[in-house]
């Protein structure tokens, strides 16, 4: 194998990495922040649910982001992905919980911009259409799972303590669940790009042959969970306490609708399931896991009285959703132009 | 891991029932001692009543502690801890002022009036339901949040009942042709075994306030 591969490989382990630093909080970070669930507790668990779930199920939504743009040349893929996760870093060193699905969208549409590729505008709307679906759709859910917890709390007294045990361990289940569905909704992001070229060769293990993609969906698997290790605790703060003070049944609804939804968009079994009965398919999208967390966290203070939101962090949060494509999408396109007239390197 | 946090959250569940049964128990003791006292004066089962109330009231301290040190050592019920603690912390105020306030007839053993017994005794029973209706709203709070108000209620009509019993007690006492001093002495017995029921009352105070942050 030719070493310059682990070199163009290692941006979209950084991507990883960023993904992985970021994006447990949405799964974890109202848990750790009221305090339920344990950091090393959650780490462990996000980690390994993040690797199965890209490994299980991480084809679906590659294949839509491969619509997007096909980078077929190594450089070129190198460059797309730095670029979202240096978009990402930068983002998340402020403590703000930043989409990496818009990172990479915004990176790859540099990368048509210049390559001259053009854009499939279809998969551009259905991807840029969730972006707005899929926080409300989060929002949504979690009002109706918080009404249902309020009904029936209502009629089933548990004693305070009993409540308390069986919301961690929910938190715990929903984390695990949510950790699996980014795996497999958000590993599109990490390595998708690599996909095209084919970069590593089939590795046989004992009976087993593992593609170059089933590769790479570990490697980033792994890189995310080394994020999750290394830097998710300061956002899993932010979504915990400074958005808006959840109490810990809230911070278990948050989860599991940001998780309903992450698989909704993942599910390959789903959007057969809807396609056999003749209802409306749900497109199968790396959708942004920090908007489907931040959509179910304003879903439940809504409910609760707007006064619980705190509009400047939202704020900054959004701003930073509408900014960090466009960074990212700038920032790939001059790294391209680098790429290719000072280091002579093939990028399309 | 699972199965052991279970196992222990039940332990801590029965502590903090087992702590409230302490309540209940202590004002069933403390009504058959102060009526005894009444009766019969201070007898060796007034003294048997005496020690099971400071027994009862030490079990509560042993039980409070466990409880405060499991709440945190534990990280449990983060949003409620706070107001957890507190409950306990003034419900085993009230244990104490039982205990205190039979030690105080054994010490000083008061000479009361027959014609003042029987408001003596109605006062007791008055300031015992409080408890009693206190220890039901602390377990509501725990359980069904919501229906602490209704207990809340019942604490504060027989609080307002034992202040007017009190009052008309005292009326009636510095209304007599007791010494000034014997007229004191009654009078401090009568606030010991008021404030039983004022005790209950700060204590639905905070409990009103718990359970509303847990019902938002």
């Amino acid at each position: 194998m030719d070493p310059l591969i682990l070199i163009f490989l290692s941006s979209g382990l950084f991507l990883g990495w960023a993904l992985g630093a970021n994006d447990a909080a949405n799964v974890f970070g109202t848990a750790v922040g009221t305090k339920m669930v344990k950091f090393r507790t959650a780490a462990i668990i996000c980690s390994i649910f993040i690797i199965l779930g890209a490994l299980v199920s991480g084809g679906g939504t590659t294949h839509t982001l491969g619509k997007l743009g096909a980078i077929s040349a190594l450089p070129g893929a190198f460059m797309t992905a730095l670029s979202a996760a240096l978009a990402v870093y930068s983002m998340t060193k402020s403590g703000l919980p930043v989409s990496t699905s818009q990172a990479i969208v915004g990176a790859i549409i540099g990368w048509n911009l210049f390559s001259g590729s053009p854009t499939d505008a279809s998969t551009l709307t259905k991807i840029l259409s969730t972006w707005i679906i899929c926080p409300v759709l989060s929002a949504f859910i979690a009002i109706i799972l918080f009404k249902m917890h309020k009904f029936t709390s209502k009629r089933i007294p548990i004693h305070m303590i009993m409540a308390d045990a069986y919301t961690r361990f929910a938190l715990i289940i929903a984390g695990a669940l949510g950790a699996y569905s980014l795996g497999a909704n958000n590993i599109a992001n990490v390595i998708g790009v690599f996909i095209p070229g084919e970069p590593l060769p089939a590795l046989q293990v004992g009976a087993f042959i593992f593609s170059s993609t089933q590769q790479l969906f570990l490697l980033g698997g792994v890189a995310i969970a080394v994020g999750v290790w290394t830097y998710s605790k300061r956002v899993m703060m932010t979504v915990g306490n400074n958005l808006g003070r959840l109490s810990a049944n809230s911070a278990l609804i948050s989860v599991i609708s940001h998780s309903i939804v992450l698989f909704m968009f993942a599910s390959r079994g789903l959007e057969a399931w809807l396609a056999g009965h003749g209802l409306p398919t749900i497109p199968l999208v790396p959708v942004s896991s920090s908007q489907a967390v931040v959509g179910a966290v304003v879903g439940i203070s809504i409910l609760q009285g707007t006064a619980g939101i705190r509009w400047s962090v939202l704020g900054r949060i959004v701003i930073g959703w509408i900014v960090t494509p466009i960074a990212a999408c700038f920032i790939c396109f001059i790294g391209l132009f680098f790429l290719q007239n000072v280091f002579r390197l093939t990028v399309q | 891991m699972t199965l052991n946090l279970f196992r222990r959250t039940k332990q801590l569940e029965q502590q903090i029932d087992s702590f409230f049964d302490k309540l209940s128990e202590s004002s069933v003791v403390y009504r058959l001692a102060v009526r005894l006292y009444l009766r019969e004066g201070l007898t060796d089962e007034f003294q048997e009543r005496l020690e099971r109330i400071n027994t009862l009231e030490s079990e509560a301290d042993v039980l409070r502690r466990s409880i405060e040190q499991q709440l945190y050592t534990e990280t449990l019920i983060p949003d409620s801890r706070g107001d957890v603690l507190g409950l306990i912390e003034t419900v085993d105020q009230l244990l104490s002022q039982f205990e205190g306030s039979l030690w105080a007839l054994s010490i000083e053993k008061p000479d009361i009036p027959d014609e003042f017994r029987n408001g003596y005794r109605k006062l007791t029973n008055m300031v015992v339901r409080a408890a009693d209706e206190l220890a039901l709203s602390g377990r509501a709070f725990f359980r069904s949040p919501h229906d602490v108000p209704a207990h809340n209620h019942k604490v504060m009509l027989y609080e307002k009942e034992a202040d007017a019993i009190s009052t008309k007690l005292k009326m009636a006492i510095f209304a007599s042709d007791l010494e000034l001093s014997h007229k004191i002495h009654l009078r401090e017995f009568v606030e010991q075994i008021d404030s039983v029921a004022d005790l209950a009352e700060d204590v639905t105070d905070r409990l009103a306030i718990y359970a509303i942050k847990r019902l938002v």
